[in-house]
């Protein structure tokens, strides 16, 4: 093991708080999309196992059908969404570079839904939710952290 | 120890790569490190591993191979071009106001879908994180074990009751979700791929297929105008003894094979937009035939042209998933601890180098 260079120092002290405030991962938890409805974006809501001592199943299946909702309040194929698919095509698709979709808007609304999630609920038991746009909606990435009791995952 | 740490180049890292610069060589480094990790934050389009350019700081992606799109691109400008200079002004006299008018109509609506199919992302899907991958593998080899003797690396999911086999892409390291396919001149799983066109230069799919539809359809209806507009226009010269139509050669001879193609393809893509399929799937007599003495039945249509239609040309816009202009995490290398920072050696024991690997910011796999 080399010894701690004078220069460097600073840094190690930087990121020994960091690794106190922050909790190491423990383990990642994968929900995988449910596709027996088709390609429209649904999550499975079977309930995993590692996360039996974390959280509420009851909970978890409320979180993940929200979601889902959301999802297919996204893309749902109805008046709105033809008025907006007949707009743009009149425009030559130019107004979307204006405004603001209707999918976009949602997904905002799925980030805020899942940042009060992660505060309210899954924080305080060492989770954390992944946006699944992050992942190219494939997976609800549940990041468990270790119990180390030093404060919460976030 | 210090050897490991040196070994890895995050250049050659596949997305999500870190980015801090590349393991230190000396102790004066790490210092300027954290001043460099603030002054150079990365776009994920400068680590993107598909094989597309970017312009506009990632606004707007392209195929690297443009194929075909600069004469496709010259064939309409020309014949075009052509059009309004020569044949326009004597139509206009002859006939009426109306023809240069559609005309420009017609000709801004092509080029505008050409350059939204050509500038807009396919539909292209982000390749799976090292612990997406890993877990993904663990499931492969768990169900392998168990004894089930199914094809290696595919997955079987009931889809509106009709089975439906889902495949492992060794490059993007994930089951492609349901009518994904993976584009080997993109290098990128695009959804609902229906086909890479050279003469727009890059993959239709999900977020294009739409524009590009309406390309065709225009483009057809475009070229006809002109072959309409031009025939008119030699048969009035004819009528009133004129032989000078030099031009007009190379806009019927254009026109003439274009209507031929393009208007049997857009009829070809009406049929795909009507019955709720792809050209890939089409190809490959996905939903035709049987399987197991039981036809096959397309199991996304919703079993009604007008709907079909409707979804697929005037649906809600699905956004891009690659966030090409989204900023590479950080800090994330360094709240997952446990040798996860390379430039410090020296908090390292040896457990920690061994746990280098597991990391979320270096692969698990080498770059493919």
């Amino acid at each position: 093991m080399l010894p701690c260079p004078s220069s460097s120092r600073g840094k190690c002290k930087l990121l020994r708080l960091q690794e106190l405030q922050t909790p190491p991962v423990s383990s990642k938890v994968f929900i995988q999309r449910d596709y027996t409805s088709g390609t429209i974006c649904r999550f499975q809501t079977k309930f995993p196992s590692e996360l039996e001592n974390r959280v509420d199943k009851q909970q978890f299946e409320d979180t993940i059908q929200t979601l889902n909702n959301l999802y297919a309040e996204a893309e749902k194929l109805g008046g709105r969404s033809y008025l907006e698919g007949c707009l743009a095509c009149l425009t030559a698709y130019t107004v979307f570079l204006c405004l603001e979709t209707h999918y976009e808007k949602v997904l905002k609304k799925i980030s805020r839904f899942i940042k009060d999630q992660n505060e309210k609920i899954y924080a305080p038991r060492g989770l954390l939710l992944t946006d699944p746009i992050e992942r190219g909606l494939r997976v609800v990435e549940i990041t468990i952290f270790e119990d180390r009791g030093v404060g919460s995952g976030r | 120890m210090k050897n490991d740490y040196q070994q890895i180049d995050p250049k050659t890292l596949p997305m999500p790569a870190p980015s801090h610069p590349p393991a230190p060589r000396g102790g004066d480094q790490e210092e300027r490190q954290p001043q460099e990790q603030r002054r150079k934050a990365r776009r994920k389009w400068q680590v993107f591993p598909g094989r597309n350019r970017f312009f506009c700081d990632g606004r707007i992606i392209l195929a690297r191979k443009s194929g075909v799109l600069p004469l496709t691109l010259g064939l309409i400008l020309v014949t075009s071009g052509l059009f309004f200079v020569f044949d326009c002004p004597f139509l206009v006299q002859h006939l009426t106001m109306c023809v240069p008018v559609i005309g420009g109509v017609l000709f801004v609506f092509v080029l505008i879908t050409l350059l939204q199919t050509t500038l807009t992302d396919p539909g292209i899907l982000p390749r799976a994180t090292p612990d997406e991958a890993a877990d993904i593998e663990k499931q492969i080899d768990e169900s392998r074990n168990g004894g089930y003797q199914s094809p290696p690396r595919t997955r079987e999911v009931e889809i509106n009751g009709q089975v439906v086999k889902l495949k492992y892409c060794p490059t993007c390291k994930m089951f492609r979700p349901p009518r994904t396919s993976h584009c080997r001149v993109c290098d990128n799983c695009v959804e609902r791929f229906d086909h890479h066109c050279p003469w727009v230069g890059n993959c239709v799919g999900k977020r294009n297929y739409r524009f590009f539809y309406f390309f065709i359809v225009s483009l057809s209806f475009h070229t006809a105008f002109i072959f309409g507009c031009v025939t008119t226009h030699l048969a009035l010269m004819i009528q009133e003894h004129e032989t000078s139509f030099s031009h007009m050669d190379l806009e019927l001879v254009v026109c003439f094979f274009s209507v031929w193609s393009i208007v049997g393809l857009s009829g070809f893509h009406t049929y795909l937009v009507a019955s709720n399929r792809t050209t890939n799937e089409d190809i490959k007599g996905s939903w035709s035939g049987k399987s197991g003495g039981e036809p096959v039945t397309n199991p996304y249509s919703h079993r009604n042209i007008c709907k079909n239609c409707c979804s697929i040309l005037c649906g809600p816009m699905p956004p891009s998933l690659i966030d090409r202009r989204g900023f590479l995490p950080e800090d994330e290398c360094v709240q997952t601890g446990d040798g996860g920072d390379i430039e410090l050696p020296v908090l390292t024991t040896k457990n920690e180098i061994n746990m280098v690997g597991k990391h979320p910011c270096l692969p698990l796999h080498p770059a493919v």
